[in-house]
């Protein structure tokens, strides 16, 4: 059993909305009503559920790109929620994200070169000769080439994107990736390309993932362990093949009666 | 590479949609076709599955059943041919936008894959149902509101519903709305363009289960676009697979997901992940193109 590389504890993250006529009213929403999930060191977890379920604000809220109302995300021992923003930056190089919108997450100004290289300089690490080097090196390890540098994301195609959103993530070397839906805006035939080379990176780098999807055949494939969320809550978690095999909760047994193509076995 | 083409032809009355030999290409460029020599045909009641990745041409041979190119592509050349049971037997290419426009709506009607973006924000979705009953079937005030109201029943949305605006529906809700107004003049044929692409699982699974209801129940023939097989299974009677705009492989459900002949349907099966993880996922594999081939697809990614 390896250890636990990310934990968190009790979140809460409640929204509030404007509502009623001319928005003079409030609701709240508890997109994150009192989460617990443990990342084991080298492997995937997979955050499952629908739209709404709260997946993507648990994602943000790991990596504090969103202040939590309550709870504690512990880093090798750290708590992340309790640090002040100059820690965190340096913490950071170690908690990545990917982005489910390869069109969106790219800044169409800046060259994928400078795209890939911003974390290096951010965080200093190397002279400008060595970021060149690693930016190169990374980009040749997700199938790009050292000419891709000079080029604008709009000159790409959505898999390519998606590639180079993985490669800005991992030239930091990070130890945890949070990957956000990172396939679900590819064709299925791109999308198996990126599932396995997420899966060999992860071998070769150690690396620990989350993976937030709401497609339970990726998660099949890609995950080790699964958190299933509904209207905030985790309803389920547990190892792939006990969820699978064995669902327990009637919202997870729903969705795995949804996935399309159960009818006919294909291949 | 050598294409076969053939459907099953049933010689007795023609089928709903026949498309014969249809190519596209934009005008710049007529030489390269975008959609290359098509043929296939629907039959009604029966769902018709176009599957295939982006770029593949199927978004575009479901506009031009539609009339719908945009206008920097031409239909270069090619049949459409409509069944209808009043007129005879059209072909669509041929009409003028007049009766094409009468067509549409009434006879052929078609759902898009943004339920977000293909509502209109500041009209009542009641209102969005109801225009093509007045204009097509010229229905006003009580008889029009019955109408409405008993196409959202039939969707699954509470008919009270008919003032909400499109922001107060889910993307759910939002699709049944669209299919309410494909299927308010009961029309013949139902082109789908991938209608459950950006919604949930669970949605999906929803909205497919009321189509192919639909479909039986008002003898609807589908032409349904979609890039995921588990959706084909799902849904398909009959399936044509495209690759760069050309037709690699047709024929039954079963046949096509049963026994794939063609290796592009075979690799493009493979890369799709199963539910029970039993077969290793693998990366689409280009190697039964020809050298030359392999080089032009290797040409186009790098532009």
């Amino acid at each position: 059993m390896s250890e636990d590389i990310l934990i968190a504890r009790h979140l809460v993250k409640t929204y509030t909305q404007r509502s009623g006529r001319f928005g003079f009213g409030t609701t709240s929403v508890k997109a994150l009503n009192d989460v617990n999930i443990n990342l084991r060191a080298g492997t995937t977890l997979a955050v499952v559920g629908e739209s709404g379920s709260g997946k993507s604000t648990l994602a943000r809220c790991l990596l504090q790109l969103q202040p939590l109302d309550s709870g504690e995300v512990l880093f090798l021992g750290q708590d992340l929620a309790k640090m002040h923003a100059s820690e965190l930056r340096e913490v950071r190089k170690n908690l990545q994200m990917v982005f489910q919108d390869p069109f969106a997450s790219l800044n169409p100004r800046m060259r994928v070169g400078e795209i890939v290289g911003e974390g290096l300089l951010i965080h200093g690490l190397g002279n400008a000769a060595e970021q060149q080097k690693k930016v190169v090196a990374m980009l040749k390890r997700v199938g790009l080439s050292e000419a891709d540098m000079q080029k604008y994301p709009h000159e790409f195609s959505g898999g390519q994107r998606q590639r180079i959103g993985i490669a800005r993530a991992l030239v930091l070397h990070p130890m945890v990736v949070v990957c956000d839906e990172p396939v679900s805006a590819l064709d299925v035939s791109i999308q198996a390309q990126i599932l396995l080379l997420l899966k060999e990176l992860q071998q070769e780098m150690a690396l620990s993932y989350i993976f937030i999807s709401h497609d339970l055949r990726v998660v099949r494939h890609i995950a080790d362990d699964i958190v299933v969320m509904y209207q905030g809550q985790v309803v389920e978690q547990g190892k792939v093949t006990d969820i699978y095999n064995r669902p327990q909760h009637s919202y997870t047994q729903n969705l795995l009666a949804a996935i399309p193509g159960k009818k006919v076995v294909n291949g | 590479m050598t294409v076969d083409l053939q459907i099953e032809q049933p010689v007795k009355a023609p089928s709903l949609l026949r498309l014969e030999h249809v190519s596209i290409s934009s005008k710049k460029m007529p030489a390269r076709l975008l959609v290359n020599d098509i043929s296939f045909s629907i039959e009604a009641g029966k769902t018709t599955c176009v599957v295939g990745e982006s770029g593949s041409g199927k978004s575009l041979t479901a506009l031009s059943v539609m009339g719908l190119l945009s206008k920097q592509l031409q239909l270069n050349s090619g049949k459409v041919l409509f069944n209808d049971a009043k007129l005879g037997v059209l072909d669509l290419t041929l009409l003028n936008d007049e009766s094409l426009r009468k067509l549409r709506g009434e006879k052929i009607a078609m759902i898009f894959q943004e339920p977000m973006t293909s509502l209109n924000p500041v009209l009542t979705v009641g209102y969005q149902i109801g225009e093509s009953l007045a204009t097509h079937l010229g229905l006003r005030g009580e008889r029009l509101k019955t109408k409405i109201a008993a196409l959202l029943e039939m969707v699954g949305i509470a008919p009270g519903r008919a003032n909400s605006y499109p922001d107060e529906l889910s993307g759910g809700q939002r699709q049944r709305v669209m299919i309410a107004m494909s299927i308010a003049c009961e029309p013949r044929l139902l082109i789908a363009d991938e209608p459950t692409t950006a919604l949930d699982v669970t949605v999906q699974a929803q909205i497919l289960t009321l189509l192919d209801d639909l479909k039986t129940r008002m003898n609807m023939g589908m032409l349904f676009i979609t890039h995921d097989f588990g959706v084909v299974a799902d849904i398909a009677d009959n399936v044509v697979v495209m690759f760069r705009g050309q037709i690699v492989e047709s024929g039954t459900r079963e046949q096509v997901l049963g026994k794939p002949q063609h290796p592009y349907t075979k690799a493009l099966l493979a890369c799709v992940p199963d539910a029970e993880g039993k077969k290793a996922l693998k990366p689409i594999d280009y190697a039964w193109l020809a050298d030359e081939e392999m080089q032009t697809l290797a040409d186009e990614a790098m532009q």
